[in-house]
């Protein structure tokens, strides 16, 4: 038996050699994911076992079961479970395109210009009673915006007879700083609540999502997440470098511009409905790395689960551990992310 | 380089050294409330109560100095880091210092409910030493130093980390918001001369042993084996470095909060002045770095006026299109 398997489809638009065992591996991940999701929709004040969820979720069960499963939890997992998704692969798309583990969206200040955007939104958006003019379905969209904007002006400024990966995080961390000061002027500018109001969302949590929330964010991400299967080759030869890739007849610059943009829509979806939990689009693709190797076939997908296994799980501790107080994900996610950079770092660093 | 002879370069330091004065009057003299220099002296020779005595004795002169020290303490701090990680980029807010000092401070605010003077500055302190024992050790002194792409990402993950693991804490408590906020932006408004007076010493002290050092650095930046082979400990030295950083770095924050950009902007500017000759570098970084940080500090009274900007957010919109003019520049080993 062949250790590769090679998946080519129409024509050749999508094509990667698959490890087998990489295969076992995702199918693993993906039960795992699974586990996690009816554990934590089981979860709560009302206590159901995990098979109790499912046989609900398949339409049995009495009303007020299913009240809590479908109305109550199912979206904000879902939200969770597609945030952890678009996020990990991000930070995987990212990471390969800069060529470097440490890359992430948080860091490069993408997600700071989201969270700019926001507390932008709350402090705009809020007349003298603190009542909000607007609907607040539109927080997503300027978030949206926010990492939009910061994406392209880096973009701008990174570009100097091409993009180099190196200017980008640079520039990047540059960003980040300002992006992060500009946040503190508008939460000081606004009234107290309202800062607390927008310091639980930068710190991320999918509190309070609907299915409206749901059937936004899903298309998204599944349209995206297309786009990148698309790219995998694209991306496999830009790993080898700069040279390499040019010379086997890649557009390099072009190729990397649409990497980003995909890149930073995942991060701005994401950012939208989650706020900014961090360290997920840092840890999940490494998690993937060292389970799967650096292919990217292998590496996306499960970048992408583990990602979505972080965030529903953050999500479902915070929600219910500590009752009555709800801890933002973005708690969890950092406090667990973190120790795992600091390591990291030290195993990196004579290479 | 713009002064070439040492006569020239002495006397750039005189006139900077006016200018520092001149800041610091103005700082005194303007804000919202209408002074001139006449009260502002009278306020000192015959002090009588009124508003605008007090405001000068009480509010000004406190946020004149303190703007001074920090800014004088970060501009060595940044010039100290770069020499040591041979990086024009490092500087302690990129690598992480303050996030570091901050989260420290915060957590003991919050949890072991810490209010006194001396042991803020003490807490961050040992905030700022942690962060840079991680950056530094943890990301790799092995081999030809760090790379700026190495050390920029470990000092932003550094920052990043710190800065979720502060907002973790304050998202579970409200009141505390709202003071460590104020706190957190990077202001020197409203802090009492008392916050200054006990961080004085250190700043003092580091600014000496950075000061005594310069000749040992101009050797350290030839290179770690040139510096060896011309019978410098580089160990001790360096060392040294460290500690000099954390205490300006460290001092910097327990007083000020963090602000960022002044330990790049500064060290820069006085580059293209007087050159890498340390021993003209420190003095013109201690002096431009307190007129920055002043004049930084008086233009954020008069934009959006009555209220005021922190001075953090000032120095952040100075300095990241500068940030990014050196990255955008290069001149920097990938």
């Amino acid at each position: 038996m062949k250790k590769y398997l090679s998946l080519r489809l129409g024509k050749g638009t999508i094509s990667f050699l698959l490890d087998r065992k990489a295969i076992w591996i995702n199918a693993a991940f993906i039960f795992l994911l699974l586990s996690v999701f009816l554990i934590g929709t089981g979860m709560g004040e009302q206590f159901l076992y995990p098979w109790r969820v499912l046989t609900i979720l398949l339409g049995q069960g009495d009303a007020f079961e299913q009240l809590i499963v479908n109305s109550f939890r199912m979206p904000r997992i879902l939200i969770a479970l597609l945030v952890g998704m678009s996020l990990a692969a991000a930070g995987a798309i990212l990471q390969a395109v800069v060529r470097n583990p440490l890359a992430s969206p948080d860091i490069i200040g993408v997600t700071g210009g989201a969270s700019v955007a926001v507390v932008l939104f709350l402090v705009v958006f809020t007349d003298r009673s603190n009542a909000l003019t607007v609907s607040i379905h539109w927080l997503p969209l300027s978030a949206f915006i926010g990492a939009s904007i910061v994406t392209l002006l880096l973009y701008l400024l990174a570009w100097k007879d091409g993009l180099s990966p190196i200017r980008l995080v640079l520039i990047g961390v540059g960003m980040w700083a300002l992006m992060k000061s500009l946040t503190t002027l508008f939460m000081i500018l606004g009234p107290i609540h309202q800062a607390s109001q927008a310091n639980v969302w930068i710190t991320g949590s999918v509190y309070g999502s609907s299915w409206k929330n749901v059937w936004i964010l899903a298309p998204t991400t599944v349209t995206l997440l297309i786009i990148v299967l698309v790219m995998i080759r694209h991306i496999n030869i830009q790993e080898l470098g700069e040279g390499i890739a040019t010379g086997v007849g890649s557009y390099v610059q072009k190729q990397r511009f649409l990497l980003l943009l995909i890149s930073s829509a995942l991060t701005g979806s994401a950012v939208a409905f989650g706020g900014g939990i961090g360290f997920v689009g840092l840890m999940a693709p490494h998690i993937a790395r060292r389970l799967v190797g650096s292919s990217f076939g292998a590496l996306l997908p499960l970048s992408a689960i583990i990602g979505a296994i972080l965030v529903v799980t953050a999500d479902s501790i915070g929600r219910t551990f500590f009752l009555p107080v709800e801890v933002p994900a973005g708690v969890f996610t950092a406090a667990l992310g973190a120790p795992y950079f600091i390591y990291l770092l030290y195993r990196q660093r004579n290479a | 380089m713009l002064l070439k002879h040492t006569k020239g370069k002495a006397f750039g330091l005189m006139i900077s050294g006016v200018i520092l004065l001149i800041c610091t009057v103005l700082s005194i003299t303007l804000g919202y409330t209408d002074t001139n220099i006449k009260i502002a002296i009278q306020a000192f020779q015959h002090f009588d109560g009124s508003n605008e005595h007090i405001i000068i004795q009480d509010m000004r002169l406190p946020r004149a100095l303190i703007a001074a020290a920090i800014g004088s303490s970060l501009a060595i701090a940044g010039a100290l880091m770069q020499a040591l990680m041979k990086n024009p980029l490092a500087s302690p807010d990129i690598i992480g210092i303050n996030a570091g000092a901050g989260f420290f401070i915060v957590v003991a605010m919050m949890v072991f409910s810490v209010n006194s003077l001396h042991a803020f500055t003490w807490i961050a302190f040992a905030g700022a030493a942690t962060a840079a024992f991680i950056v530094y050790f943890f990301s790799g002194t092995g081999g030809g130093g760090l790379t700026p792409l190495r050390l920029t990402l470990a000092g932003a993950a550094i920052a990043a980390l710190f800065s979720s693991l502060t907002q973790g804490l304050l998202v579970m408590d409200e009141s505390a918001l709202e003071q460590a906020l104020f706190w957190l932006a990077g202001s020197v408004q409203g802090r009492k001369l008392e916050i200054l007076l006990s961080v004085l010493p250190y700043l003092v002290i580091a600014t000496i042993i950075a000061f005594l050092l310069a000749q040992k650095i101009n050797i350290l930046t030839m290179g770690e084996d040139i510096a060896k082979g011309l019978g410098q400990q580089t160990g001790v030295v360096k060392l040294m470095i460290a500690v000099s950083f954390v205490l300006l770095a460290g001092g910097s924050v327990a007083v000020a909060g963090p602000i960022g950009f002044i330990g790049i902007i500064v060290p820069h500017i006085v580059r293209s002045l007087v050159g890498n000759d340390y021993r003209w570098v420190l003095p013109y970084c201690s002096v431009l770095g307190g007129i920055l940080l002043l004049l930084a500090d008086i233009g954020a009274r008069y934009i959006i006026m009555p209220e005021e900007v922190p001075v953090g957010v000032m120095t952040a919109f100075i300095g990241t299109p500068f940030f990014i003019y050196i990255a955008r520049k290069g001149g920097y080993a990938s």
